[in-house]
Protein backbone atom coordinates (compact mmCIF):
# COMPACT_ATOMS: atom_id res chain seq x y z
CA UNK A 1 0.00 0.00 0.00
CA UNK A 2 1.05 3.56 -0.81
CA UNK A 3 1.45 5.79 1.77
CA UNK A 4 0.01 9.43 1.07
CA UNK A 5 1.94 12.38 2.18
CA UNK A 6 0.24 13.14 4.97
CA UNK A 7 0.55 9.61 6.33
CA UNK A 8 4.27 9.52 5.43
CA UNK A 9 4.19 13.05 7.88
CA UNK A 10 2.51 11.65 10.25
CA UNK A 11 4.87 8.74 10.58
CA UNK A 12 8.25 11.05 9.93
CA UNK A 13 6.84 13.29 12.56
CA UNK A 14 5.87 10.22 14.98
CA UNK A 15 8.95 8.50 14.86
CA UNK A 16 10.73 11.72 15.75
CA UNK A 17 8.02 12.00 18.45
CA UNK A 18 8.94 9.03 19.85
CA UNK A 19 12.95 9.64 19.70
CA UNK A 20 12.45 12.57 21.71
CA UNK A 21 10.40 11.43 24.43
CA UNK A 22 13.12 8.47 24.36
CA UNK A 23 15.82 11.61 24.53
CA UNK A 24 14.05 12.96 27.39
CA UNK A 25 14.60 10.25 29.95
CA UNK A 26 18.25 8.70 28.56
CA UNK A 27 19.87 11.82 27.91
CA UNK A 28 22.92 12.32 30.59
CA UNK A 29 22.78 15.74 30.54
CA UNK A 30 19.40 17.66 32.01
CA UNK A 31 20.08 20.84 29.53
CA UNK A 32 19.68 17.95 27.03
CA UNK A 33 16.92 15.99 27.99
CA UNK A 34 14.80 19.74 28.25
CA UNK A 35 15.96 20.61 24.81
CA UNK A 36 15.27 16.60 23.88
CA UNK A 37 11.65 17.68 25.68
CA UNK A 38 11.07 21.11 23.56
CA UNK A 39 11.56 18.69 20.15
CA UNK A 40 8.99 16.69 21.52
CA UNK A 41 6.49 19.22 22.23
CA UNK A 42 7.23 20.65 19.27
CA UNK A 43 6.83 17.74 17.25
CA UNK A 44 3.43 17.21 18.62
CA UNK A 45 2.45 20.48 17.68
CA UNK A 46 3.41 19.43 13.91
CA UNK A 47 0.82 16.24 14.71
CA UNK A 48 -1.84 18.58 15.99
CA UNK A 49 -1.70 20.75 12.47
CA UNK A 50 -2.07 17.30 10.37
CA UNK A 51 -5.21 16.71 12.24
CA UNK A 52 -6.38 20.20 11.38
CA UNK A 53 -6.29 21.46 14.79
CA UNK A 54 -4.14 24.61 14.02
CA UNK A 55 -4.92 26.95 16.88
CA UNK A 56 -3.80 23.91 19.58
CA UNK A 57 -1.06 23.75 17.84
CA UNK A 58 0.35 26.92 17.54
CA UNK A 59 -0.67 27.48 21.08
CA UNK A 60 1.21 24.77 21.97
CA UNK A 61 4.03 26.20 20.28
CA UNK A 62 3.95 29.58 22.09
CA UNK A 63 2.70 28.70 25.55
CA UNK A 64 4.81 25.29 26.49
CA UNK A 65 8.10 25.82 23.65
CA UNK A 66 7.77 29.33 23.70
CA UNK A 67 7.51 30.32 27.82
CA UNK A 68 7.26 27.37 29.91
CA UNK A 69 10.09 25.49 28.35
CA UNK A 70 12.36 28.62 28.20
CA UNK A 71 12.28 28.91 32.13
CA UNK A 72 12.59 25.28 32.81
CA UNK A 73 15.99 25.93 31.00
CA UNK A 74 16.64 28.61 32.84
CA UNK A 75 16.29 27.07 35.58
CA UNK A 76 18.04 23.84 34.57
CA UNK A 77 20.78 25.56 33.34
CA UNK A 78 21.58 26.59 36.39
CA UNK A 79 21.55 23.75 38.32
CA UNK A 80 24.85 22.29 39.33
CA UNK A 81 24.01 18.89 39.20
CA UNK A 82 25.92 15.60 40.11
CA UNK A 83 25.43 13.16 37.71
CA UNK A 84 27.46 10.54 39.51
CA UNK A 85 25.20 10.73 42.66
CA UNK A 86 22.02 10.58 40.57
CA UNK A 87 23.10 7.42 39.11
CA UNK A 88 24.59 5.91 41.87
CA UNK A 89 20.95 3.99 43.11
CA UNK A 90 20.10 3.33 39.36
CA UNK A 91 20.53 -0.90 39.69
CA UNK A 92 18.92 -0.68 43.04
CA UNK A 93 15.75 0.95 42.00
CA UNK A 94 15.44 -0.50 38.90
CA UNK A 95 13.20 -3.85 39.17
CA UNK A 96 10.74 -0.99 41.54
CA UNK A 97 11.28 1.17 38.07
CA UNK A 98 10.10 -1.87 35.63
CA UNK A 99 7.46 -3.04 37.42
CA UNK A 100 5.69 0.33 37.68
CA UNK A 101 6.35 0.77 34.12
CA UNK A 102 5.03 -2.07 33.04
CA UNK A 103 1.64 -1.98 35.31
CA UNK A 104 1.43 1.53 33.30
CA UNK A 105 2.15 0.29 29.80
CA UNK A 106 -0.77 -2.89 30.37
CA UNK A 107 -2.85 0.05 32.45
CA UNK A 108 -2.71 2.65 28.75
CA UNK A 109 -2.90 -0.77 26.84
CA UNK A 110 -6.30 -2.05 28.42
CA UNK A 111 -7.91 1.45 27.90
CA UNK A 112 -6.50 2.75 24.49
CA UNK A 113 -5.69 -0.79 22.64
CA UNK A 114 -7.49 -1.43 19.17
CA UNK A 115 -10.68 -3.47 21.58
CA UNK A 116 -11.82 -0.12 22.66
CA UNK A 117 -10.10 2.69 20.87
CA UNK A 118 -9.53 1.43 17.27
CA UNK A 119 -10.17 3.20 13.52
CA UNK A 120 -12.86 0.23 13.68
CA UNK A 121 -14.68 1.72 17.04
CA UNK A 122 -14.20 5.70 16.38
CA UNK A 123 -14.52 6.99 12.82
CA UNK A 124 -12.46 9.45 11.39
CA UNK A 125 -13.71 12.68 11.72
CA UNK A 126 -14.64 14.29 8.33
CA UNK A 127 -12.19 17.02 6.88
CA UNK A 128 -13.46 20.36 7.18
CA UNK A 129 -13.02 22.63 4.21
CA UNK A 130 -10.96 25.34 3.62
CA UNK A 131 -13.06 27.71 5.08
CA UNK A 132 -13.45 26.33 8.41
CA UNK A 133 -11.92 28.12 11.27
CA UNK A 134 -10.64 26.17 13.97
CA UNK A 135 -9.88 29.33 16.28
CA UNK A 136 -13.75 30.67 15.76
CA UNK A 137 -15.18 27.03 16.51
CA UNK A 138 -13.29 26.52 19.71
CA UNK A 139 -14.04 30.23 21.35
CA UNK A 140 -17.64 30.07 20.12
CA UNK A 141 -17.90 26.23 22.25
CA UNK A 142 -15.41 28.08 24.85
CA UNK A 143 -17.57 31.03 25.63
CA UNK A 144 -21.00 29.41 25.22
CA UNK A 145 -21.09 26.11 26.26
CA UNK A 146 -18.40 25.73 28.52
CA UNK A 147 -18.20 29.04 29.89
CA UNK A 148 -19.00 27.96 33.44
CA UNK A 149 -15.65 25.76 33.18
CA UNK A 150 -13.85 28.23 31.27
CA UNK A 151 -14.29 30.66 34.05
CA UNK A 152 -14.02 28.30 37.01
CA UNK A 153 -10.78 27.33 35.49
CA UNK A 154 -9.16 30.95 35.06
CA UNK A 155 -10.38 31.77 38.85
CA UNK A 156 -7.84 28.93 39.78
CA UNK A 157 -5.22 29.68 37.74
CA UNK A 158 -5.93 33.55 39.35
CA UNK A 159 -5.55 32.16 42.53
CA UNK A 160 -2.17 29.57 41.64
CA UNK A 161 -0.55 33.02 40.52
CA UNK A 162 -1.40 34.52 43.41
CA UNK A 163 -0.10 32.03 45.31
CA UNK A 164 3.42 31.88 43.75
CA UNK A 165 3.90 35.09 44.41
CA UNK A 166 2.96 35.24 47.86
CA UNK A 167 5.08 32.01 48.74
CA UNK A 168 8.22 33.32 46.61
CA UNK A 169 7.66 37.13 47.93
CA UNK A 170 10.23 38.23 50.94
CA UNK A 171 10.32 41.47 51.97
CA UNK A 172 13.87 42.55 52.88
CA UNK A 173 13.90 45.38 54.43
CA UNK A 174 18.19 45.79 54.35
CA UNK A 175 17.76 45.91 50.44
CA UNK A 176 18.21 49.32 49.09
CA UNK A 177 15.40 50.30 46.19
CA UNK A 178 15.24 52.81 43.62
CA UNK A 179 11.91 54.85 43.41
CA UNK A 180 11.96 56.12 40.33
CA UNK A 181 8.92 58.66 40.56
CA UNK A 182 11.04 60.32 43.60
CA UNK A 183 14.21 60.19 41.20
CA UNK A 184 12.38 62.08 39.32
CA UNK A 185 11.16 64.84 41.31
CA UNK A 186 13.84 65.39 42.90
CA UNK A 187 14.82 69.13 43.20
CA UNK A 188 18.61 70.94 43.29
CA UNK A 189 18.07 72.29 46.10
CA UNK A 190 17.56 68.77 47.81
CA UNK A 191 20.82 67.43 46.91
CA UNK A 192 23.22 70.40 47.22
CA UNK A 193 23.36 73.36 48.85
CA UNK A 194 25.08 76.53 47.80
CA UNK A 195 26.75 78.43 50.66
CA UNK A 196 27.86 81.98 50.54
CA UNK A 197 31.25 82.58 52.47
CA UNK A 198 33.71 85.14 52.75
CA UNK A 199 37.44 83.54 50.50
CA UNK A 200 39.77 81.95 52.56
CA UNK A 201 43.26 83.61 53.14
CA UNK A 202 46.02 81.35 52.98
CA UNK A 203 48.47 81.75 55.35
CA UNK A 204 52.09 83.32 54.56
CA UNK A 205 54.35 80.06 54.68
CA UNK A 206 56.64 79.61 56.90
CA UNK A 207 60.08 80.23 56.38
CA UNK A 208 61.11 76.62 56.97
CA UNK A 209 59.42 73.89 58.28
CA UNK A 210 61.49 71.78 60.80
CA UNK A 211 60.03 67.96 59.23
CA UNK A 212 61.07 69.19 55.50
CA UNK A 213 57.98 68.68 53.43
CA UNK A 214 54.54 68.02 54.31
CA UNK A 215 51.99 65.47 52.44
CA UNK A 216 49.49 68.08 51.44
CA UNK A 217 52.26 70.03 49.77
CA UNK A 218 52.35 66.80 47.70
CA UNK A 219 49.26 65.89 46.77
CA UNK B 1 11.61 31.86 -25.80
CA UNK B 2 9.01 31.89 -22.75
CA UNK B 3 6.70 29.45 -24.52
CA UNK B 4 9.90 26.98 -24.59
CA UNK B 5 10.05 27.63 -20.62
CA UNK B 6 6.53 27.12 -20.39
CA UNK B 7 6.56 23.53 -22.59
CA UNK B 8 9.80 22.50 -20.32
CA UNK B 9 8.01 23.14 -16.79
CA UNK B 10 4.32 21.62 -18.51
CA UNK B 11 6.90 18.49 -18.63
CA UNK B 12 7.77 18.07 -15.44
CA UNK B 13 5.82 15.93 -13.15
CA UNK B 14 3.46 17.42 -10.89
CA UNK B 15 4.63 15.91 -7.93
CA UNK B 16 8.04 17.66 -8.84
CA UNK B 17 6.18 21.02 -9.51
CA UNK B 18 4.92 22.11 -6.00
CA UNK B 19 7.84 21.58 -3.99
CA UNK B 20 10.29 23.79 -7.05
CA UNK B 21 7.57 26.20 -6.67
CA UNK B 22 7.69 26.85 -2.73
CA UNK B 23 11.55 26.74 -2.86
CA UNK B 24 11.40 29.60 -6.19
CA UNK B 25 8.75 31.15 -3.99
CA UNK B 26 11.11 30.86 -0.58
CA UNK B 27 13.74 32.22 -2.39
CA UNK B 28 12.36 35.13 -3.83
CA UNK B 29 11.40 35.84 -0.20
CA UNK B 30 15.30 35.15 1.14
CA UNK B 31 17.52 36.59 -0.83
CA UNK B 32 16.02 40.08 -0.93
CA UNK B 33 15.93 40.15 2.34
CA UNK B 34 19.04 39.21 2.97
CA UNK B 35 20.25 42.19 1.03
CA UNK B 36 18.16 43.94 3.04
CA UNK B 37 19.81 42.93 5.99
CA UNK B 38 22.89 43.52 4.40
CA UNK B 39 22.42 46.90 3.34
CA UNK B 40 20.33 47.33 7.14
CA UNK B 41 24.09 47.08 8.38
CA UNK B 42 25.14 49.58 6.33
CA UNK B 43 22.34 52.12 7.01
CA UNK B 44 22.71 51.51 10.31
CA UNK B 45 26.39 53.03 10.43
CA UNK B 46 26.08 55.41 8.25
CA UNK B 47 23.07 56.87 10.10
CA UNK B 48 24.32 56.43 13.64
CA UNK B 49 27.53 58.01 11.70
CA UNK B 50 25.81 60.83 10.77
CA UNK B 51 23.83 61.22 14.24
CA UNK B 52 26.96 61.65 15.69
CA UNK B 53 28.84 64.03 13.13
CA UNK B 54 30.58 61.56 11.35
CA UNK B 55 31.03 60.09 8.37
CA UNK B 56 30.61 56.00 8.35
CA UNK B 57 31.86 53.24 6.30
CA UNK B 58 33.31 54.96 3.20
CA UNK B 59 36.55 53.26 1.95
CA UNK B 60 35.10 50.27 0.43
CA UNK B 61 33.88 51.02 -3.23
CA UNK B 62 31.60 53.72 -4.37
CA UNK B 63 31.03 56.03 -0.74
CA UNK B 64 31.10 52.85 1.21
CA UNK B 65 28.70 51.11 -0.84
CA UNK B 66 30.42 47.92 -0.89
CA UNK B 67 30.75 48.00 2.69
CA UNK B 68 28.61 44.88 3.47
CA UNK B 69 29.72 42.86 0.86
CA UNK B 70 33.54 43.78 2.63
CA UNK B 71 32.04 42.43 5.70
CA UNK B 72 30.44 39.40 4.94
CA UNK B 73 33.71 38.16 2.82
CA UNK B 74 35.63 38.63 5.84
CA UNK B 75 33.03 36.95 8.28
CA UNK B 76 32.77 33.87 5.63
CA UNK B 77 36.79 33.65 5.84
CA UNK B 78 37.38 33.75 8.99
CA UNK B 79 38.01 30.66 11.12
CA UNK B 80 34.88 29.31 13.40
CA UNK B 81 36.92 28.84 16.76
CA UNK B 82 35.75 25.83 19.04
CA UNK B 83 36.15 26.30 22.45
CA UNK B 84 37.43 23.49 23.82
CA UNK B 85 34.62 22.60 26.44
CA UNK B 86 31.72 23.69 24.36
CA UNK B 87 29.37 21.24 23.58
CA UNK B 88 30.21 20.61 19.89
CA UNK B 89 26.23 19.88 18.29
CA UNK B 90 24.54 22.37 20.44
CA UNK B 91 27.18 25.16 19.87
CA UNK B 92 26.96 25.12 16.38
CA UNK B 93 23.61 24.30 15.94
CA UNK B 94 22.63 27.26 17.84
CA UNK B 95 23.42 30.20 15.39
CA UNK B 96 21.08 27.96 12.92
CA UNK B 97 18.30 27.67 15.64
CA UNK B 98 18.48 32.00 15.76
CA UNK B 99 17.74 32.73 12.51
CA UNK B 100 15.46 30.03 11.76
CA UNK B 101 12.39 31.39 13.07
CA UNK B 102 13.60 34.59 11.52
CA UNK B 103 13.11 33.43 8.35
CA UNK B 104 10.32 30.83 8.71
CA UNK B 105 8.24 33.51 9.91
CA UNK B 106 8.31 35.54 6.91
CA UNK B 107 5.93 32.81 4.90
CA UNK B 108 2.90 34.19 6.29
CA UNK B 109 3.75 37.68 5.55
CA UNK B 110 1.15 39.82 2.98
CA UNK B 111 3.49 41.98 0.53
CA UNK B 112 0.43 43.10 -1.19
CA UNK B 113 -3.41 42.01 -1.85
CA UNK B 114 -2.28 38.50 -3.17
CA UNK B 115 1.05 38.69 -2.94
CA UNK B 116 2.33 36.27 0.00
CA UNK B 117 3.62 32.91 0.56
CA UNK B 118 1.21 31.07 2.40
CA UNK B 119 -2.16 32.63 3.28
CA UNK B 120 -3.20 30.50 6.58
CA UNK B 121 -6.30 31.80 8.75
CA UNK B 122 -4.30 31.57 12.20
CA UNK B 123 -1.39 33.71 10.58
CA UNK B 124 -1.11 36.16 13.17
CA UNK B 125 -0.54 32.75 16.17
CA UNK B 126 2.13 31.64 13.92
CA UNK B 127 3.91 34.75 13.66
CA UNK B 128 3.87 34.89 17.25
CA UNK B 129 4.75 31.34 18.12
CA UNK B 130 7.54 31.52 16.00
CA UNK B 131 8.91 34.84 17.08
CA UNK B 132 8.60 32.76 20.80
CA UNK B 133 11.50 30.39 19.18
CA UNK B 134 14.30 32.78 18.63
CA UNK B 135 15.13 32.66 21.99
CA UNK B 136 16.34 29.64 22.04
CA UNK B 137 19.31 30.12 19.85
CA UNK B 138 20.25 32.56 21.93
CA UNK B 139 19.66 30.56 25.31
CA UNK B 140 21.66 27.31 23.79
CA UNK B 141 24.46 29.59 22.50
CA UNK B 142 25.12 31.05 25.70
CA UNK B 143 24.97 27.37 27.63
CA UNK B 144 27.31 25.76 24.83
CA UNK B 145 30.23 27.90 24.86
CA UNK B 146 30.77 26.99 28.36
CA UNK B 147 31.20 30.17 29.06
CA UNK B 148 30.20 32.63 32.36
CA UNK B 149 29.73 35.76 30.31
CA UNK B 150 27.66 33.91 27.87
CA UNK B 151 25.71 32.37 30.06
CA UNK B 152 25.27 35.35 31.88
CA UNK B 153 23.63 36.65 28.37
CA UNK B 154 21.71 34.00 28.31
CA UNK B 155 19.93 33.86 30.99
CA UNK B 156 19.30 37.90 31.09
CA UNK B 157 18.09 37.11 26.93
CA UNK B 158 15.58 34.67 28.54
CA UNK B 159 13.74 36.45 30.92
CA UNK B 160 13.68 39.53 29.17
CA UNK B 161 12.00 37.64 26.43
CA UNK B 162 10.07 35.93 28.27
CA UNK B 163 8.51 39.15 30.37
CA UNK B 164 8.12 41.04 26.95
CA UNK B 165 6.96 38.48 24.95
CA UNK B 166 3.69 38.66 26.73
CA UNK B 167 3.04 41.79 25.87
CA UNK B 168 3.52 41.53 22.76
CA UNK B 169 0.84 38.70 22.78
CA UNK B 170 -1.35 41.13 23.91
CA UNK B 171 -0.79 43.86 21.77
CA UNK B 172 -1.82 41.58 19.29
CA UNK B 173 -4.72 40.47 21.22
CA UNK B 174 -5.50 44.26 20.58
CA UNK B 175 -5.27 43.95 17.05
CA UNK B 176 -7.19 40.66 16.27
CA UNK B 177 -10.06 42.18 18.43
CA UNK B 178 -10.78 45.26 16.25
CA UNK B 179 -9.20 43.22 13.04
CA UNK B 180 -11.75 40.09 13.69
CA UNK B 181 -9.34 38.00 12.03
CA UNK B 182 -6.05 36.69 12.74
CA UNK B 183 -5.37 36.20 9.24
CA UNK B 184 -2.64 39.06 8.50
CA UNK B 185 -4.33 39.62 4.89
CA UNK B 186 -7.90 40.29 6.24
CA UNK B 187 -6.03 42.71 9.00
CA UNK B 188 -4.99 44.94 6.63
CA UNK B 189 -7.49 44.73 4.42
CA UNK B 190 -10.27 45.77 7.41
CA UNK B 191 -7.92 49.34 7.67
CA UNK B 192 -9.07 49.83 4.26
CA UNK B 193 -10.76 53.21 3.91
CA UNK B 194 -8.88 56.08 4.57
CA UNK B 195 -5.25 57.02 7.27
CA UNK B 196 -7.90 57.44 9.77
CA UNK B 197 -8.99 53.46 9.29
CA UNK B 198 -5.72 52.70 10.49
CA UNK B 199 -5.90 50.69 13.49
CA UNK B 200 -2.94 53.09 15.06
CA UNK B 201 -5.17 55.02 16.47
CA UNK B 202 -7.40 53.51 18.16
CA UNK B 203 -4.53 51.29 19.39
CA UNK B 204 -2.55 53.71 19.95
CA UNK B 205 -1.24 52.41 23.41
CA UNK B 206 -1.08 49.02 22.30
CA UNK B 207 1.02 49.94 19.20
CA UNK B 208 3.91 51.74 21.36
CA UNK B 209 3.77 48.83 23.80
CA UNK B 210 4.25 46.61 20.67
CA UNK B 211 7.12 48.45 19.11
CA UNK B 212 9.07 48.85 22.02
CA UNK B 213 8.41 45.23 22.99
CA UNK B 214 9.63 44.59 19.74
CA UNK B 215 12.41 46.37 20.18
CA UNK B 216 13.15 44.51 23.66
CA UNK B 217 12.61 41.08 22.04
CA UNK B 218 14.99 41.75 19.26
CA UNK B 219 17.50 42.27 21.90
CA UNK B 220 18.15 46.00 20.68
CA UNK B 221 19.19 49.13 21.93
CA UNK B 222 18.50 50.46 24.75
CA UNK B 223 17.32 46.99 25.62
CA UNK B 224 20.74 45.16 24.93
CA UNK B 225 21.69 43.74 27.51
CA UNK B 226 22.07 40.19 26.54
CA UNK B 227 24.92 41.68 24.37
CA UNK B 228 25.93 43.86 27.76
CA UNK B 229 29.92 44.84 25.77
CA UNK B 230 30.40 47.34 28.88
CA UNK B 231 29.70 44.67 31.96
CA UNK B 232 29.62 41.25 30.05
CA UNK B 233 31.47 41.50 27.20
CA UNK B 234 29.17 40.74 24.30
CA UNK B 235 27.15 38.45 26.12
CA UNK B 236 25.78 35.13 24.22
CA UNK B 237 27.92 35.63 21.25
CA UNK B 238 31.34 36.19 22.81
CA UNK B 239 32.74 32.65 22.15
CA UNK B 240 31.65 32.69 18.40
CA UNK B 241 33.34 33.98 15.43
CA UNK B 242 33.40 33.95 11.75
CA UNK B 243 30.16 33.17 9.89
CA UNK B 244 28.44 31.50 12.74
CA UNK B 245 28.82 34.98 14.88
CA UNK B 246 27.72 36.56 11.63
CA UNK B 247 24.38 34.28 11.16
CA UNK B 248 23.57 35.41 15.20
CA UNK B 249 24.05 38.90 13.35
CA UNK B 250 21.64 38.26 10.34
CA UNK B 251 19.32 36.23 12.49
CA UNK B 252 18.98 40.21 14.74
CA UNK B 253 18.88 42.19 11.20
CA UNK B 254 15.73 39.91 10.06
CA UNK B 255 13.92 40.24 13.04
CA UNK B 256 14.06 43.69 13.31
CA UNK B 257 12.89 43.73 9.91
CA UNK B 258 10.23 41.32 10.46
CA UNK B 259 9.16 43.24 13.57
CA UNK B 260 8.86 46.46 11.26
CA UNK B 261 7.16 44.63 8.64
CA UNK B 262 4.62 43.25 11.15
CA UNK B 263 4.12 46.84 13.30
CA UNK B 264 3.41 48.33 10.11
CA UNK B 265 0.81 45.90 8.73
CA UNK B 266 -0.82 45.39 12.02
CA UNK B 267 -0.73 49.22 12.91
CA UNK B 268 -0.48 51.42 9.92
CA UNK B 269 -2.30 49.84 6.66
CA UNK B 270 0.61 47.86 5.50
CA UNK B 271 0.76 48.27 1.76
CA UNK B 272 -2.44 50.82 1.75
CA UNK B 273 -1.62 54.34 0.83
CA UNK B 274 -1.80 56.93 3.18
CA UNK B 275 -3.71 59.07 0.14
CA UNK B 276 -6.48 56.42 0.01
CA UNK B 277 -9.79 57.82 0.92
CA UNK B 278 -8.98 61.67 1.15
CA UNK B 279 -7.12 62.30 -2.08
CA UNK B 280 -9.45 63.06 -5.43
CA UNK B 281 -9.41 60.50 -7.74
CA UNK B 282 -7.66 62.79 -10.58
CA UNK B 283 -4.63 62.23 -8.93
CA UNK B 284 -4.13 58.69 -9.24
CA UNK B 285 -5.32 59.06 -12.95
CA UNK B 286 -1.88 60.90 -13.25
CA UNK B 287 0.82 58.35 -15.20
CA UNK B 288 3.74 57.79 -12.90
CA UNK B 289 2.98 59.33 -9.84
CA UNK B 290 -0.55 57.86 -9.92
CA UNK B 291 0.56 54.83 -9.34
CA UNK B 292 3.07 55.72 -6.69
CA UNK B 293 -0.01 57.40 -5.02
CA UNK B 294 -1.48 54.11 -5.03
CA UNK B 295 -1.38 51.40 -2.20
CA UNK B 296 0.84 48.56 -3.69
CA UNK B 297 4.08 47.19 -2.05
CA UNK B 298 6.42 50.18 -1.82
CA UNK B 299 3.98 51.70 0.56
CA UNK B 300 4.73 48.70 3.16
CA UNK B 301 8.38 48.97 1.96
CA UNK B 302 8.22 52.50 2.80
CA UNK B 303 6.65 51.90 6.21
CA UNK B 304 8.66 49.19 7.37
CA UNK B 305 11.76 51.67 6.52
CA UNK B 306 10.53 54.23 8.87
CA UNK B 307 10.11 51.66 11.85
CA UNK B 308 13.74 50.14 11.06
CA UNK B 309 15.05 53.67 10.92
CA UNK B 310 13.28 54.15 14.02
CA UNK B 311 15.32 51.17 15.41
CA UNK B 312 18.51 53.09 14.64
CA UNK B 313 17.74 56.36 15.94
CA UNK B 314 17.15 54.63 19.38
CA UNK B 315 20.44 53.26 19.05
CA UNK B 316 22.01 56.28 18.83
CA UNK B 317 19.35 58.20 21.35
CA UNK B 318 19.29 56.29 24.36
CA UNK B 319 21.15 55.15 26.77
CA UNK B 320 21.36 51.40 27.99
CA UNK B 321 18.67 50.63 30.59
CA UNK B 322 19.50 48.69 33.87
CA UNK B 323 18.54 45.35 33.64
CA UNK B 324 15.92 45.61 36.61
CA UNK B 325 14.66 48.74 34.60
CA UNK B 326 13.64 46.63 31.59
CA UNK B 327 11.73 43.91 34.18
CA UNK B 328 9.97 46.61 35.53
CA UNK B 329 8.86 48.21 32.24
CA UNK B 330 7.98 44.83 30.93
CA UNK B 331 6.04 43.67 33.70
CA UNK B 332 4.86 46.38 36.01
CA UNK B 333 4.29 49.45 33.31
CA UNK B 334 3.52 47.32 29.78
CA UNK B 335 1.32 44.63 31.19
CA UNK B 336 -1.32 46.89 32.87
CA UNK B 337 -0.97 49.10 29.87
CA UNK B 338 -2.28 46.39 27.50
CA UNK B 339 -4.59 44.45 29.90
CA UNK B 340 -6.12 48.27 30.90
CA UNK B 341 -6.81 48.73 27.18
CA UNK B 342 -7.91 45.64 26.34
CA UNK B 343 -10.58 46.54 28.72
CA UNK B 344 -11.03 49.59 27.02
CA UNK B 345 -11.54 48.45 23.53
CA UNK B 346 -13.89 45.48 25.01
CA UNK B 347 -16.21 48.43 26.31
CA UNK B 348 -15.93 50.29 23.09
CA UNK B 349 -16.88 47.47 20.96
CA UNK B 350 -19.71 46.15 22.82
CA UNK B 351 -21.36 49.50 23.00
CA UNK B 352 -20.42 50.43 19.77
CA UNK B 353 -18.50 54.05 21.22
CA UNK B 354 -16.67 56.13 18.79
CA UNK B 355 -15.10 56.62 15.09
CA UNK B 356 -13.21 52.98 15.27
CA UNK B 357 -16.01 50.38 17.02
CA UNK B 358 -19.43 51.50 15.36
Amino acid sequence: MALTFQQFLFYAFAAVLVGAALGVITARNPVHSVLYLVLAFFTSAALWLLMEAEFLALTLVLVYVGAVMVLFLFVVMMLDIDLAALRAGFTRYLPLGLVVAALIVWEMASVLGPARFGPGRVAAPAPHGAGYSNTKALGETLYTQHLYAFEVAALILLVAIVAAIALTLRRRPDTRRQDPARQVRVRRRDRVRLVRMAPERRPAPAASEPGGRTGTEEA
Amino acid sequence: MIETIQSLWAAVPEPVQIPVLIVVKILVIVLPLMGAVAYLTFAERKIIGYIQVRIGPNRVGPRGWLQPIADAVKLLTKEIVLPANASRFLFLIAPVLAIGPALAAWAVVPFDEGLLLADIDAALLYVLALTSLAVYGIIIAGWASNSKYALLGAMRSAAQMVAYEIAMGFALVGVLMVGDSLNLREIVLRQAGSPLHWFVWPLLPLFVVYFVSGVAETNRAPFDVAEGESEIVAGFHVEYSGIAFGVFFLAEYANMILISTLASLMFLGGWLSPFEGWAPESWFAVPVLGTLLASGIHWLLAKTAFFLFCFLWFRATFPRYRYDQIMRLGWKVFLPLTIVWLFVEGLAQYFRIGPWFA
